[in-house]
């Protein structure tokens, strides 16, 4: 029996101190306080299915029938038997359809799709995210990476696409998965209902270096929002002292700038994240190292140790130039 | 444990055919195996069919003319076909071996036609998902009708041998039959989506 | 053989040779050759099972190994253990092992052996077939495993989903290697589908009609024609994806006119009833063996046999079940629930009738008993997080996670494994003549059951707080090192316990007690015969004449008389009723079903590499084909 509490209660007690920035048991969105209410819907009622199953397991292990017994009286038995199990498969069937009711309208109270949703389109690559915020004006279209930004309280749309191969969204906080899919779209759609960082990872095997492809998601005010957006939409910004400067150099002229696109610079390549706003990122390389100097010239100067099969070279600098071209990178606020 | 003999068996027949016989129901469930291939290589191209905004792609529709004539060679091949069941369940040895001569040119044949057929799909199968799907299914078909030929060639070859005139042999020939009934049926849906469905 | 010969029957032997002539002359028509030669060229369901069973449990254990090194990369956060390209092969080769090479196979092994016997035949139908399916499944598990030794082992995922499977994302022959490794599976699979078949619906013991079938024998019926309905689906879904990588074909290339969907529908056409032709088996065997341990026989029969009949149809509704984060049309996605929590209707109603039976009997706690309950405990939790799981809208959070990483271990290892454990404990008298030991048998079912407990509820809750599946490495500051570190730790008990298991499996086969012809005194027809069975199964063919023929014929069995002695032969009987209609011969010894094997499996290697290999290689296939079945003018050719 002892065993019977630790595996009810010690979970109960492990889930009800469950909270974290990528946890499905802490929503912050309606999409996923939807879904963590029909979470334990479903785990209390199967749970007390489980319980009742296993307690009348226990007790036609623990019943002692008589050694002997009349014909008749096991007949008896034998239907009634009969019964229990025809009403347990009733009550199965109960169960079932109840579950099924409402799981329909969980659906139906996830997937409003509102005409005044923020739409952001979202792109996987291998091992990374594009993010790109539509506008109906083309001056306030802008793309960024791995970092998503939204504003409290308003619809967001989200548009999802794959660039090679099958991604898939999730951050659970906010709300449930959806894949992106090469060849086709999905739309993912919630209102984040609480401020924070919630981290998003991928949730389909997408090769080498799934286990490194997270994006952050920033719920912000929407005046902080709004601040933010002024911030991506312009230009990068100039470099300052003249080591910046020599960074800039680099940039444009290495290898760096046939992937990486850097808004009013040389650098307009396609392959790799936007970097116009690397600096003001609360990570790189999708997650993996926080946007520090040091760990910018870490990245830079051997991204295949740090990220083993990324689409990343490396490139060959010298000291000096790794250190400008980190210098000025992380100065891209 | 003990035994208590209860029945005797040795009056029982030593070979059956038709559904008191092994062969027959390891045929059907082969059949079973390979309808159900046939049916998903049909439902590829129907999906394919479904999602594609033009069809064909990017090809004039097939010409249907040596398809309809290996449908009008499969389905005149089911008369003799038909008739060397016939002997075989007669157990005439001679008419037999007559019948699976036939039934060997009438295998052959169409798979001559066949060489024609795949040119005039119009498509080459690594231009597009259509080709693709298109030569999947006529291959399936014709892998098909192959391994059913060779199957008549041996049994050709071992009803002229001195193990030909065997009840198991006849039996052989019978579910041979049977076989190639399934090769020409579902040629029919095949060809009807072929050659059709381009045309809708 | 003149026809006196060939006929010569058991009656006329005892009187005129003495005791024990029926034995001896069908120990000399039925056995198989001594040495080599004679071991590949065998036909005798009881070696080949025996060989696939042996053989499929050697896959488990490397597919543990597997597990382990798993675990012991995930014990702690970014992990350097295992490289990432490495993971990434260990992960899919354990999901491919254990589908392809374990469970699957092991449960057609145990048709192989236990049908014939407890159906009451001499040998399985087409057995040169089942040799055939023997070798071909062997020369797929090595072709695989020696791939992985060469580090070219599939790393894209048992499900290998298009496009990072396809021809510009999989670059190599890894992907290529675990597509043949499906089409060697598939055909073997095939192959033993067709045999279990014919052996159910024609072979079985006259007066074995319908509904005195043992469960069992109606899951592996089930079972077989699951194979044979979705097998083929995944046979085209890989054939047509190494078109697509090898000859350049466009069928799951978006910008081609193909569709990446496309693959998955096809794989999960196949994939999902996979999940119930592993389980259908394990809980046939389950539903065979309590009786025996509750005294009683089963309770709701007609409803198990209902339900099993039901769960086979319903598996191939659900396939979609895989595909919920897909982006589905939203009015699919009520059907989509409701088909997919049905299957839980036909489940719940074994649960209840197994409860029954046990409540109106009177259990007796031997190993076997000790793993069904494991499996209660266990199967039913699982099943209720898949009652969870398929719920579209919960399955948005639940998928892809170490949620469900749990959930289908708890129904695998829970449903099908433990059950087949209890079934080795219960049949291997049988097998080897020998019994396994009581008292081992419960420090395994004690260790497996805490440790896969241990190990795999936790991950329930790491899944909900967001840890994905397939990843080799995850950041410490998520919070998901502690329990992956206990779930590591937990996992050392479960390995142990399957070591237990192998060290008593070979030592009782050498030194365990002898068994005798029927040690739980069972009801079904295996155990009247002797342990291990002679080569031809039963010197007369049983009579049965009710569901429980050995409890209820005591005094002695009723058996049928007139097969030849000098022959194979077996009994064809009418499908429903089980009536006499035909003495058919079986096969003799073959070397053919060997070499036809061989060179199935050089054509299948070779084409990982060269299309041309089809065409060339077909020739010795063809080949041997001949050779096998060409006539030989034995006395089973007669007619």
């Amino acid at each position: 029996m002892s065993a019977f509490l630790l595996r009810c209660v010690l979970p109960l007690l492990l889930l009800a101190g469950c909270s974290g920035w990528q946890s499905a048991l802490d929503p912050r969105a309606d999409a996923a306080q939807e879904l963590h209410g029909l979470f334990w819907l479903f785990t209390i009622t199967c749970g007390i299915v489980w319980a009742v199953v296993m307690l009348v397991l226990a007790g036609a292990l623990l019943r002692r029938p008589a050694a002997a017994r009349p014909e008749e009286e096991r007949g008896r038995a034998e239907r009634r038997s009969g019964r229990v199990v025809g009403g347990a498969v009733a009550a199965t069937v109960l169960v079932i359809a109840g579950l099924t009711l409402a799981s329909f309208f969980a659906t139906r109270g996830i997937s409003a799709d509102h005409p005044e949703a923020l739409v952001v389109r979202l792109r996987g690559f291998q091992w990374w995210w594009e993010v790109t915020y539509d506008d109906p004006s083309p001056n306030w279209v802008f793309i960024t990476a791995n970092e998503l930004h939204l504003p409290l309280g308003r619809p967001v749309r989200l548009e999802l696409a794959a660039a090679d191969v099958i991604h898939s969204f999730w951050v659970p906080n906010l709300a449930g998965k959806q894949d992106m899919i090469p060849g086709r779209d999905n739309v993912l759609a919630f209102t984040p209902t609480q401020a924070g960082t919630y981290r998003a990872q991928c949730a389909e095997f997408c090769g080498l270096q799934h286990a490194h492809m997270a994006l952050q998601v920033v719920v912000e005010t929407p005046e902080e929002f709004g601040r933010w957006r002024a911030t991506q939409v312009a230009a990068a910004a100039a470099p300052e002292s003249a080591e910046e400067v020599a960074g800039r150099a680099v940039l444009e002229g290495k290898a760096c700038a046939a992937c990486h696109t850097v808004r009013g610079t040389a650098a307009a390549g396609t392959l790799g994240p936007d970097l116009t706003h690397v600096g003001g990122r609360r990570n790189i390389a999708a997650g993996m190292l926080p946007t520090t100097r040091g760990a910018m010239a870490a990245w830079i100067a051997d991204p295949q140790t740090i990220k083993p099969g990324n689409n990343m070279p490396m490139v060959p600098l010298s000291a000096d130039e790794l250190q400008a071209v980190s210098a000025y990178l992380v100065r891209l606020r | 444990m003990r035994h208590r003999v209860v029945a005797d068996l040795s009056a029982l027949p030593l070979h059956g055919s038709g559904s008191s016989s092994q062969t027959w129901w390891g045929t059907l469930a082969f059949m079973l195996i390979e309808g159900m291939g046939f049916a998903l290589a049909i439902g590829v191209y129907l999906y394919l069919y479904s999602l594609a905004p033009h069809w064909p792609i990017g090809a004039p529709p097939p010409d249907p003319v040596p398809g309809g004539v290996i449908a009008l060679l499969l389905l005149a091949s089911t008369v003799p076909n038909l008739l060397v069941a016939r002997w075989a369940k007669r157990q005439d040895l001679r008419r037999v071996r007559i019948g699976l001569v036939i039934m060997s040119v009438a295998g052959v044949l169409p798979l001559i036609v066949r060489i024609w057929e795949f040119p005039a799909l119009n498509v080459s199968w690594d231009s597009n998902a259509y080709g693709s799907v298109v030569w999947l299914v006529l291959g399936l078909h014709t892998l098909h009708m192959l391994t059913d030929v060779m199957d008549t060639l041996v049994l050709m070859a071992v009803m002229f041998s001195r193990h030909g005139d065997n009840r198991r042999r006849y039996g052989d020939v019978e579910d041979n039959s049977l076989y190639w009934y399934f090769v020409v049926l579902t040629w029919l849906p095949i060809y009807a989506l072929l050659y059709g469905v381009p045309r809708l | 053989m003149t026809p006196a010969e060939r006929d010569l029957r058991d009656a006329a032997l005892e009187a005129t040779e003495g005791a024990g002539a029926l034995e001896r002359r069908l120990e000399r028509t039925w056995r198989t050759r001594e040495g080599f030669w004679g071991a590949l060229s065998t036909v005798d369901h009881k070696i080949i099972g025996r060989r696939y069973i042996v053989t499929a449990f050697a896959f488990l254990a490397l597919g543990g190994v597997l597990a382990m090194l798993m675990r012991l990369q995930l014990a702690r956060p970014e992990s350097r253990f295992l490289s990432a390209d490495l993971y990434n092969q260990i992960f899919t080769i354990h999901g491919a092992n254990m589908m392809f090479l374990f469970a699957v196979p092991v449960a057609e092994a145990m048709a192989v052996y236990l049908v014939p016997l407890l159906v009451g035949t001499r040998n399985i139908a087409f057995p040169r077939l089942g040799a055939f399916s023997y070798w071909v499944y062997l020369f797929g598990g090595i072709m695989l495993w020696v791939a992985f030794i060469l580090q070219t082992g599939p790393d894209v995922g048992w499900f290998a989903y298009v496009p990072l499977s396809g021809p510009q994302y999989a670059s190599g022959k890894r992907a290529d290697v675990w597509a043949q490794m499906i089409t060697f599976t598939e055909i073997s699979a095939l192959a033993v589908a067709v045999e279990i078949v014919v052996t159910v619906l024609k072979q079985r013991a006259p007066g074995m009609s319908l509904d005195r079938i043992p469960i069992v024998v109606w899951a592996m019926l089930v079972m077989a024609f699951m194979i044979i309905l979705a097998m083929p689906a995944v046979v085209t879904g890989s054939s047509v994806l190494i078109m697509d990588r090898l000859v350049g074909t466009h069928f799951f290339n978006p910008a081609e006119g193909g569709d990446v969907l496309l693959w998955q529908h096809l794989f999960w056409f196949f994939g999902h009833p996979e999940v119930y032709i592993i389980f259908l088996p394990s809980v046939g065997m389950l539903s065979t063996m309590l009786p025996s341990f509750v005294r009683r026989p089963i309770f709701g029969y007609l409803a198990l046999v209902m339900s099993i009949m039901a769960i086979g149809v319903l598996a191939f509704g659900l396939w979609v079940h895989h595909m919920f984060t897909t982006g589905l049309p939203r009015l699919g996605e009520s059907f989509f629930t409701a088909s997919s929590m049905a299957i839980a209707v036909p489940a719940g109603t074994q649960i209840f009738c197994w409860i029954a039976t046990i409540w109106l009997g009177r259990p007796v706690f031997r190993v076997p008993f000790l793993f069904i309950l494991a499996f209660f405990f266990t199967f039913v939790l699982g099943g209720m997080t898949g009652v969870m799981v398929a719920s579209v809208p919960l399955d948005t959070q639940l998928h892809d996670t170490y949620f469900v990483v749990a959930h289908f271990h708890y129904v695998l290892v829970g449903g099908a494994v433990f059950p087949l454990l209890g079934a080795i404990y219960y049949w291997f008298p049988k097998i080897t003549g020998r019994m396994m030991s009581e008292r081992i048998g419960r420090w395994v079912v004690g260790l497996l059951f805490l440790g896969f407990n241990f190990t795999f509820f936790p991950m329930h809750i790491l899944g909900l707080q967001g840890m994905p599946r397939r990843i080799y490495a995850y950041p410490p500051e998520l919070g998901w090192g502690g329990m992956n570190l206990f779930v590591s730790l937990c996992s050392i008990a479960l390995a142990a316990g399957f070591l237990l298991f192998f060290v008593d499996a070979v030592r009782s086969a050498r030194k365990g007690p002898p068994a005798g012809d029927n040690p739980w005194d069972a009801s079904t027809l295996e155990w009247a015969t002797t342990s291990p069975p002679p080569p031809y199964n039963f010197a007369r063919i049983p009579v049965v004449t009710s569901a429980a023929p050995l409890w209820d014929e005591r005094a002695a069995l009723p058996v049928a008389s007139g097969l030849s002695v000098n022959r194979r032969e077996l009994l064809i009987t009418t499908m429903g009723t089980a009536t006499p209609e035909v003495r058919e011969t079986s096969p003799q010894n073959s070397i053919w079903p060997f070499w036809a094997a061989l060179a199935t499996s050089v054509m299948l290697v070779w084409s990982i590499f060269s299309p041309w290999a089809l065409v060339w290689a077909s020739i010795p296939v063809a080949i041997t084909l001949i050779g096998w079945f060409w006539p030989r003018g034995t006395p089973e050719d007669d007619a």
